[in-house]
């Protein structure tokens, strides 16, 4: 974007400067000012859009040794720790993450003293009635319930800035400029304005002009621009450059803040064909929570970045349903015409599926031997012929979450420098910094988790070094 | 904003809002319309008009909605149901075509009927005798030297007796066919009506009233409105006890029990109805839903308390048997318009909550 670069006045002295207005923001803003520092907090949105990728979320996960309000039985530190330990294959900074760990259980304590409401825990739904603590109305409930609170204890919040500047000398933050001229310093800073998966131009560096056919599941806000900025000043990257959490969703989904509505749950229930109406992959492999996570990528690789799930009668009512209704036709070679397949090419996919299907016995609940034999690629589990009209499709696209790339840093929420220094005043907390715990993979709730955790510690120790 | 749209349409609308929902589910914690939708894939007319009364129209989760406008999925699903709800009423409303008369022009229906039904009684009290109609009257019996406590009891009686009647057969159509009665179900309603939890907005805290700070006051005021019109009504009961077995004729002494009960139920009938219609009108303008009804029924339930003090304070003047004639005009519309008004807000909400307190 081409801002204008005219001199300025400075709009905005402040003790402390918070760049993004989502979960992790709003619990580093207010941390800080109740420690007295006076506190600036930007959001980019405007504010029915406000809080970033939070308003989507639903839950976090806490660690707990006894059941609370909202949360049943136990989840110990070593569970929690086995856990992101497993589906981050190793890439994470475990002192980090332990403190992630033993920060969510005083983290619920405290966004319940301040204004947030969690279900009771026998509503608990997903089977995460153990490990996470699902907010009263979802994550935009928190955000609202956070920003009364901060403006109730005179967080000074302004709304519709996104940030396109940022000026540091020697690693420590002077001023930022917003996209309508607004300059902005403080004596300290606190980044928690997320990845830049909502930034095509970036997303397109990695993924080329496949980019464009991803669908971000977000806010359009997550644009990278203050990652950017750092990065090229010298601060410490972490986390995988290219890689992103991209999921299947429904591709009529919006472009933006989607949200969990477009999630598709249909692709253990049939078979996914991409646009020349061939499998490209193994649909039964594992359970579905544990798979969706790479159908995204999958899809991704596929021509024009489309697939469509196919399933047929005997199997619609199994699964939640698409918030977009299915496209049905009574004959494949309807279905086809309807998705602009090529007919004999999807007759002869469905019926080479069909001929491969061994003998063996259904069951959606555990990883049955109903699969395929002899046809690449196989279907490991849940492999039922489709034969039984209507047939029924739903259109297929990756659907991004988060990027992976982030700034390092310690354990006081500090940003680190290349040089292995920290920064002088400059702090992050949420999805910028969430690469430190978590290097890959995901685990329901641990984005809230490290948002809220790092927020507090940010807002702790950027007042404490701001305090006269 | 939503008038005049039919009621088909409104359906599809809160199906259309309601599949986005059921694909969600955020807000299943809040209330029971997220807890019986969640059991359905598709939503029938009657099961929408179920869901519509059975919101509270607390708002908790127009604010708390990740698709609320400027999203394009637009989700405002309280009100929605607010759009529909007066519509159920009409439909399900006996006699059908009554209904419609008091839907927005509420307010000059119901005044306009009380001016007519006092002035008639002003023209027979006077037409009957005269000189009784301006004179001071005192002590026990003193409004029956103005209209035949046969009069009254004939007039009261078939006016209450008229909207039982109406009342039921309304209620009728609207309780789903098959359902059984269940004490257990009427219990948890008459718990949960007692305290309005519904009004609590999920968490006790209260409604959103203005934007996403929640407040209490809407159920404040309508504790007042609520348990002020039981006290009036238990003032009328006690009164009708004393006159037809205990043989003691109204007016009653300051101290009295119906007059204490009239007294304090009289105050909440203005200052519920009153901080009720405030809120509304300083609402967040997504979710107004402030109808003609709503400001005809608060307008009926001030003048009937406001008309009864007048009659208290001034008994013992020459302006009885007209504030007497006007008090009894108010009071007999009120009743003989009551199944069409928004008091009926309170048996189909009741309703809703016993059908989902027996399957729930």
């Amino acid at each position: 974007m081409k801002v204008d670069t005219k001199p300025r006045v400075i709009s905005k002295t402040t003790n402390i400067l918070v760049i993004g207005g989502g979960h992790a923001g709003l619990c580093a803003a207010i941390t800080a000012r109740e420690l007295g520092a006076s506190v600036t907090l930007i959001e980019a949105g405007d504010r029915a859009m406000r809080g970033g990728n939070s308003r989507h979320t639903r839950n976090l996960r806490v660690m707990h040794n006894t059941p609370t309000a909202s949360l049943v039985g136990a989840y110990t530190e070593n569970e929690y720790w086995q856990d992101l330990l497993r589906v981050t294959g190793g890439q994470t900074n475990e002192m980090l993450a332990r403190l992630t760990i033993q920060g969510s259980e005083p983290l619920l304590d405290w966004l319940m003293s301040h204004g947030v409401h969690f279900q009771p825990s026998l509503k608990g739904t997903l089977n995460l009635e153990r490990t996470n603590a699902f907010f009263l109305g979802g994550g935009c409930a928190l955000i609202n319930a956070l920003y009364i609170y901060a403006e109730k204890i005179g967080v000074c919040i302004h709304y519709g800035e996104e940030v396109v500047d940022v000026y540091t000398t020697n690693a420590r933050f002077e001023r930022c400029r917003t996209a309508t001229g607004r300059c902005f310093s403080a004596d300290a800073l606190i980044v928690a304005c997320g990845g830049f998966q909502a930034n095509e131009t970036w997303m397109a560096e990695n993924w080329g002009p496949a980019a464009k056919n991803f669908l971000i599941r977000g806010t359009p806000y997550n644009r990278g621009i203050v990652l950017k900025a750092l990065l090229d000043q010298g601060f410490a990257r972490v986390g995988e450059p290219t890689q992103c959490h991209a999921v299947a969703i429904d591709a009529r989904a919006p472009k933006y803040d989607g949200g969990i509505v477009s999630r598709l749950d249909s692709i253990p229930f049939g078979i996914v064909v991409n646009r020349e109406a061939e499998r490209f992959y193994d649909e039964g492999e594992d359970f579905w929570p544990k798979r969706y996570a790479i159908w995204g990528r999958l899809i991704a690789q596929q021509p024009d970045q489309i697939a469509y799930s196919i399933v047929d009668a005997k199997v619609i009512d199994k699964f939640m349903p698409s918030v977009f209704p299915a496209i049905q036709a009574e004959t494949l070679t309807r279905l086809a015409g309807l998705l602009d397949l090529d007919a004999k090419h999807l007759q002869t996919t469905v019926s080479v599926y069909n001929q491969s299907i061994q003998r063996g016995r259904y069951d959606s609940a555990i990883l049955d031997d109903a699969r395929t034999e002899g046809v690449i690629p196989g279907k490991s589990h849940w492999a039922l012929p489709i034969d039984t009209p209507p047939f029924y499709a739903y259109p297929v696209r990756p659907g991004i979450t988060f990027t992976y790339l982030g700034l390092e840093v310690d354990k006081q929420a500090r940003v680190m420098m290349e040089d292995g220094n920290a920064s002088l005043n400059v702090f992050a907390a949420g999805e910028i910094m969430a690469g430190n715990v978590l290097g890959q993979g995901y685990c329901a709730g641990t984005g809230m988790t490290i948002g809220g955790v790092f927020g507090r510690m940010a807002g702790t120790h950027a007042a404490n070094q701001v305090s006269p | 904003m939503t008038e005049n749209i039919p009621l088909t349409e409104l359906h599809e609308e809160s199906r259309r809002v309601f599949e986005i929902c059921n694909a969600c589910r955020y807000c299943e914690g809040f209330c029971g319309v997220f807890q019986e939708m969640v059991k359905h894939r598709t939503f029938s007319d009657t099961k929408l008009d179920h869901l519509a009364n059975l919101c509270h129209n607390c708002t908790a989760c127009y604010h708390a909605c990740q698709y609320k406008p400027p999203h394009e999925f637009a989700i405002n699903l309280p009100a929605t149901l607010a759009a529909i709800r007066p519509l159920t009423w009409q439909a399900y409303a006996w006699p059908r075509g009554f209904a419609a008369l008091l839907d927005q022009r509420g307010l000059w229906v119901t005044l306009v009927l009380a001016t007519l039904l006092s002035l008639f009684l002003i023209i027979s009290f006077a037409l009957l005798d005269n000189s009784t109609l301006s004179h001071r009257h005192l002590g026990e019996g003193a409004f029956y030297k103005v209209i035949a406590h046969s009069t009254i009891v004939v007039l009261a009686g078939s006016s209450l007796l008229w909207s039982i009647v109406a009342i039921v057969r309304s209620a009728k159509n609207f309780i789903p066919a098959g359902a059984v009665f269940s004490a257990s179900a009427l219990r948890a309603t008459v718990a949960d009506i007692s305290v309005l939890r519904h009004l609590g907005g999920g968490h006790g805290e209260g409604c959103n009233d203005q934007d996403e700070k929640f407040s209490n006051a809407r159920r404040w005021f309508h504790h007042a409105a609520m348990y002020g019109f039981a006290l009036c009504f238990a003032a009328t009961c006690t009164a009708t006890v004393y006159e037809l077995i205990l043989g003691r004729m109204s007016p009653f002494p300051y101290d009295s029990l119906p007059v204490l009960l009239g007294i304090t139920g009289g105050i909440g009938l203005i200052v519920g109805p009153a901080g009720l219609c405030y809120l509304h009108l300083r609402a967040h303008p997504e979710t107004k839903s402030l109808l003609g009804m709503d400001i005809a029924f608060s307008v009926q339930l001030m003048l009937t308390s406001v008309s009864g003090f007048a009659l208290m304070l001034l008994r013992e003047t020459q302006a009885m048997g007209w504030l007497l004639a006007i008090h009894l005009g108010i009071v007999l519309v009120f009743f003989i318009t009551m199944p069409y008004t928004k008091m009926m807000h309170a048996i189909y909400r009741t309703l809703a909550l016993i059908d989902f307190h027996r399957t729930n």
